[in-house]
């Protein structure tokens, strides 16, 4: 059989689960960042990071309503998905998923921006005209009162929201790496310290796409960009970057002191057919290299000019997002590569044109960006000058 | 707490989501979920009402004495006669499938559903309607006997290609009897397998 080395079980052959679970962790990881990264302001207090505040909560909501995607994609019965939350299985994590984005979804990330936005919201259902009157009413519902003490209150309860919502976020997107943790049965998977990689690996990616979602829209509205921002931005993950390599060396170093009977044939799996998407993607060019140019961007900040660490962070930023996608892609498919028996690997060959194919991966991925765009122009999250004076007069 | 009015609207929205979950959850979900685990309770009654379409080899052996004396000296003495012949049934005209609920209609607009299993006629009952169609004993036979390192030595195994050449198996051995110069109407061949 083609791509099949040595000996398989006639169910490893080929592989069950493909790129688009691949995307899913990902994407879901971008909005569990992209929430850290708006905590930052709200919860902790980092002003520097203020510009990206509401970015990065449409930027979390937008890649959140584009989660579920490719798992229905994914299903073969997509219909079936709703049964989830019909008759939910206590004590199945999957199942329980449902709830934790429902969660997610309207508790947190909704009932955030609403609060944040009402004011905005109520001004533009008072000044706009046809259809986006009718939108901007129907999300007032109802309530036009934007008085001091509402805006106070909703001030208020937003930081409680966004102080539940990182154990919310953390729970978002540990829950993915708790599943391929507990997979006992595959070595690759079956570790504890997989929840926390994942959640870290989501941190630092989410905060890179909201950096670069935000140094892309500044440039194209030709404004200036915000370089006490970014340069806390990347600080922030160049941390959350060490702590993030730290665990994945540690499961690493630990997998190689213990040498246990899957030792071999992963160590194979790593040297051949993982050896470009995790040496080389992954750790090398994905996490080496940005971690080597942050840290210089830390250290002799002063020495660099900000056009070139605009540069450095545009280039970590991306480098980042190929690394943690790489490493997705190294969990999932990687743990699917090789045999039980430890004696035979199989192959993914990726399809172009299919429902699980590059092509759905590759839309799948644009659509965030998409549904952003419908989001800022709904809910712009910059300030405009044309609204400040309407407020100022109402 | 006149100012915080619109957050119980928002919390009202969250009420009305939830009655309507309810609503739809009891209309959706099937009266016997969760009588027995974690699946539809009637499933069970509706699966055994099955029409049961393997006769067994004691109503074979009713008619075909004949064939059941010449299994009984052979090597296929224990291979009963549905592991080769498969179940000799016919499938009636379906009736027409039930409407189902609202939601089941609208499901049933992006996935058609499998359709209700058909009535059966089985060739015990019917010899003269039920005629079974009999099986390519090149396929057939290749099944069990082709080589594998996986099979027990003493177990006859053939390379099917280099064995037979495209003649099927039952030129040289009787199915029911596959030893050559048994009770067979096969000719006899060179060099046939025990």
């Amino acid at each position: 059989m083609n791509g099949v080395v040595g000996f398989m079980y006639p169910n490893e052959y080929a592989l069950q689960w493909s790129i688009l679970i691949v995307l899913y962790p990902f994407i879901t990881g971008l909005v569990a960042g992209a929430f850290i990264l708006a905590s930052l302001e709200r919860v902790f207090r980092v002003e520097a990071v203020k510009p990206t505040y509401r970015l990065a909560l449409l930027t979390a909501l937008a890649f959140l309503l584009d989660a579920p995607l490719p798992l229905q994609l994914h299903l073969g019965h997509p219909e079936r998905s709703p049964e989830m939350y019909f008759t939910p299985h206590a004590t199945s994590a999957m199942a329980m998923f449902g709830y934790v984005y429902l969660w997610y979804l309207m508790a947190v990330l909704v009932f955030e921006i609403w609060l944040d936005y009402r004011r905005e919201i109520v001004i533009l259902s008072q000044q706009s005209k046809g259809l986006l009157r009718v939108i901007y009413k129907i999300m007032t519902l109802g309530s036009s009162n934007i008085s001091e003490r509402a805006l106070h209150i909703d001030d208020k309860v937003g930081w409680i929201v966004t102080l539940i919502g990182i154990p919310s976020a953390f729970m978002l997107h540990g829950y993915v790496g708790f599943i391929f943790g507990s997979i006992k049965a595959n070595p690759w998977w079956s570790s504890p310290l997989m929840p926390v990689v994942f959640i870290f690996s989501a941190m630092v990616s989410g905060v890179a796409a909201v950096m670069l979602i935000y140094m892309a829209t500044t440039k194209l509205r030709k404004l200036a960009i915000d370089m006490r921002c970014v340069d806390t931005i990347a600080m922030y993950m160049f941390y959350i970057f060490i702590i993030d390599f730290s665990l994945e060396m540690l499961d690493l170093i630990h997998r190689i002191y213990e040498a246990d009977e899957s030792f071999r044939s992963l160590d194979f799996m790593v040297h051949t057919k993982l050896f470009f998407s995790q040496i080389v993607l992954q750790i090398i060019l994905g996490t080496l290299v940005p971690l080597t140019l942050l840290f210089i961007t830390q250290v002799w900040k002063n020495n660099l000019t900000a056009t070139v660490r605009k540069r450095i962070y545009v280039i970590c930023g991306s480098l980042i997002m190929i690394s943690v996608f790489a490493m997705r892609w190294n969990v999932v498919i990687g743990g699917q590569l090789f045999s039980k028996s430890f004696l035979g690997y199989t192959t993914y060959k990726m399809e172009l044109v299919t429902r699980e194919g590059l092509l759905a991966a590759v839309g799948l991925c644009v659509l965030p960006l998409l549904f952003l765009w419908v989001l800022v122009k709904l809910l712009p999250p910059w300030p405009e000058k044309g609204l400040h004076q309407a407020a100022a007069g109402d | 707490m006149k100012d915080a009015g619109h957050l119980f609207r928002f919390a009202g929205l969250f009420v009305v989501a939830f009655l309507v979950f309810l609503v739809v959850r009891g209309y959706v979900v099937p009266k016997t979920f969760g009588q027995y685990g974690h699946y539809r309770g009637a499933a069970i009654g509706e699966i055994a009402q099955h029409p049961v379409k393997f006769a067994g080899h004691q109503t074979c052996e009713g008619c075909h004495s004949d064939i059941a004396d010449t299994k009984t000296k052979g090597a296929h003495a224990h291979v009963n006669c549905e592991a080769c012949h498969g179940a000799l049934y016919q499938n009636l005209p379906a009736p027409p499938p039930p409407k189902g609920n609202l939601y089941e209609r609208f499901v049933a607009l992006i996935v058609p559903p499998p359709p209700p299993a058909p009535p059966i006629l089985l060739h015990a009952d019917d010899p003269a309607t039920v005629t079974p169609v009999k099986p390519d004993t090149l396929v057939l036979c290749a099944r069990c006997h082709t080589a594998s390192a996986a099979k027990p030595k003493g177990f006859p195994q053939v390379d099917p290609t280099q064995h037979m050449g495209g003649v099927p198996c039952e030129t040289c051995h009787n199915p029911h009897s596959p030893a050559i110069g048994s009770d067979t109407s096969a000719s006899p061949a060179a060099g046939g397998a025990k």
